[in-house]
């Protein structure tokens, strides 16, 4: 089953193109690519997905599902590639499966217990723990803080821009989420052609948004 | 006829999400699904609010569409989507799912200026626009008198608000008269109890030193702070507020404003047609007013019904529509938005 993988949680605007077969199951990457630029998403984001499906020699109407990363990560950005997955997911009739994108960085990290951490802005990280891959504990946000013996490295931009603050080695081949490594934790859902789902971003703030004090007079 | 492209709009611009599709110049679906409720006790639009809204209603809204004009996404021959001036994040929510139904379908985009949209709409309504037309748009985000030469090639700003606009002045002073968000509806229902001509409230941008800068444009700021001076001085004194009076004297400043710049544009232009949209245009005292000096200028007023005149995907649409049929070439995959984009880009 061919399947595209999108992600727009962090800096990086990711497309994969993947193949799925149900031998244990088993993830073969097509075609993947990446471009880093926190502002740009909106633009990006479409021309490399047409990019990675003809570098992988697969038509649209080819797929049999989208996996989308659904944060958690700047709204903006995060929003480009849910919008993106949804309604192509629609026009093709094919189900969408939504990912944390910690995990697929927690997944891409490889085994031991790893801190997973990305820039959230405002001085503040999204994180999640992960032993062998399999989260332990988050997706949070917060102030960047030590994990001094909670991990024994960490990987995500959010975790280079803190190295200083988080207090375990980090890992720098690991930055951002891959496609291939979202489609591989929705492969069980794939194979098993589960119902897809409607992709809700991991916001896990409220809007700033604040009511209206009383009006203030304009007479002296 | 079954020739004539089928043509999609998609507009995100604020806090409406709404899906529009045409075949030719016939409308076959407007689905609309409105983040307004979510922003009344903050007083106005949170870009935030609004956002997030657009992206859980932009796949269901788009269903609705397709379900009414009775065609699948395949059917569909291009895709419209108002690319500016907006709201950026809200606007990037629009962009993102109709390149994605693009991406999936293969068909071309074109990412499309809100204002010249708010003026083809009316094509809809009313047939072929002659041009050149002088439009008016006055909303909660926009006041502007434009004169429309060719609305697929771009339109000529006239003139502007310099500080409010309208529908927002609207909002302040319903506010201020405890009406409630949003102003406009509002203000319109009590005025009809009220007497226009009860308080002389002040014309912006009207006195023969104005003119002279300003012939087109608009301030509305000066105006909402007069009411707040007139209710506040009764409130202090503890008379009772006319709220009927009031609401009718200001809508009556907004609205001999307006059409007086407005006729005055056509007239100076050598124009017979004046398009309205944008929210304001529902007004009722807009609408008459509008009319009647038209009326007494050999001027003819168009106005699309109130669905068409807020802001809606139908209007993208035909916007998308008036493209195709004149051979524009489409946008590019990394189309970009364009929260200020000037009216003389229809097409970006
Ligand atoms: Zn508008």
């Amino acid at each position: 089953m061919l399947i595209l993988a999108l992600d727009t949680a962090t800096p990086a605007s990711t497309a994969g193109v993947a193949e799925v077969t149900g031998t244990d199951p088993h993830v073969h990457g097509l075609a993947e690519r990446r471009t880093v630029d926190a502002r740009a998403h909106g633009e990006l984001l479409a021309p490399q997905i047409h990019a990675t499906l003809e570098e992988a020699g697969v038509r649209p109407r080819d797929l049999a599902a989208i996996v989308a990363g659904v944060g958690p990560g700047p709204y903006t950005g995060l929003r480009v590639g849910l919008a993106t997955a949804a309604s192509m997911g629609q026009a093709l009739g094919i189900p969408t499966y939504g990912v944390c994108s910690l995990d697929g960085l927690g997944r891409a990290a490889g085994p031991g217990r790893v801190l997973v951490a990305t820039d959230a802005r405002r001085r503040e990280i999204y994180y999640a723990t992960y032993v062998d891959g399999r989260r332990m504990s988050g997706p949070e946000v917060a102030k960047p803080f030590s994990f001094a013996g909670q991990a024994d490295r960490a990987v995500g931009e959010g975790a280079v821009r803190y190295s200083d603050i988080l207090g375990v080695p980090i890992d720098e081949h690991v930055l951002y989420p891959p496609g291939a490594a979202l489609i591989a934790l929705a492969a069980d859902r794939i194979l098993g052609k589960a119902d897809g789902e409607v992709l809700t971003p991991l916001y896990l703030r409220r809007p700033d948004a604040v009511e209206p004090a009383a009006r203030k007079t304009v007479l002296p | 006829m079954p020739d004539e492209p089928l043509v999609l709009g998609i507009e995100t611009s604020c806090d409406e999400t709404g899906v529009g599709i045409v075949r030719g110049h016939t409308l076959l679906a407007d689905a609309l699904a409105s983040s307004v409720e979510q922003h009344a006790r903050f007083g106005g639009v949170v870009p935030e609010v609004a956002s997030r809204a657009h992206l859980e209603a932009i796949v269901p809204t788009m269903r609705r569409a397709l379900d009414e004009a009775k065609v699948t996404l395949a059917d569909i021959d291009a895709i419209a989507v108002t690319a500016g001036p907006g709201l950026a994040g809200a606007l990037l929510v629009g962009v993102a799912a109709a390149k994605g139904y693009a991406l999936a379908t293969d068909k071309p985009i074109y990412g499309v200026n809100h204002l010249a949209a708010h003026v083809a709409v009316d094509t809809l309504e009313h047939g072929p626009l002659p041009e050149p037309a002088i439009a008016m748009l006055v909303s909660g985000g926009h006041s502007s008198l434009l004169l429309v030469d060719d609305v697929t090639a771009g339109v000529t700003p006239l003139g502007a608000t310099i500080d409010d606009a309208a529908g927002e002045a609207f909002d302040k002073v319903a506010r201020l008269l405890g009406l409630g968000f949003p102003g406009g509806p509002a203000i319109d229902r009590l005025a009809r109890e009220g007497d226009g001509a009860a308080i002389p409230f002040p014309r912006g941008l009207t006195a023969a030193k104005d003119l002279a800068a300003h012939r087109y444009d608009f301030s509305f700021s000066g105006l909402k702070t007069a009411v707040a001076r007139w209710v506040e001085a009764r409130q202090r004194e503890g008379t009772t507020i006319p709220v009927a009076d009031v609401a009718a004297s200001f809508q009556e400043a907004v609205c001999d404003v307006l059409t007086a710049k407005a006729i005055e544009a056509c007239r100076a232009h050598g124009v017979d047609t004046l398009v309205i949209g944008g929210g304001v245009a529902a007004n009722s005292r807009l609408r008459a007013l509008a009319s009647l000096r038209a009326e007494k200028n050999g001027i003819r007023v168009r106005v699309p019904r109130p669905q068409l005149c807020t802001d809606n995907g139908a209007m993208v649409a035909a916007l998308g529509s008036h493209l195709v049929a004149a051979g524009v070439a489409p946008s590019r995959l990394d189309l970009p938005v364009d929260s200020a984009m000037p009216l003389t880009v229809v097409t970006a």
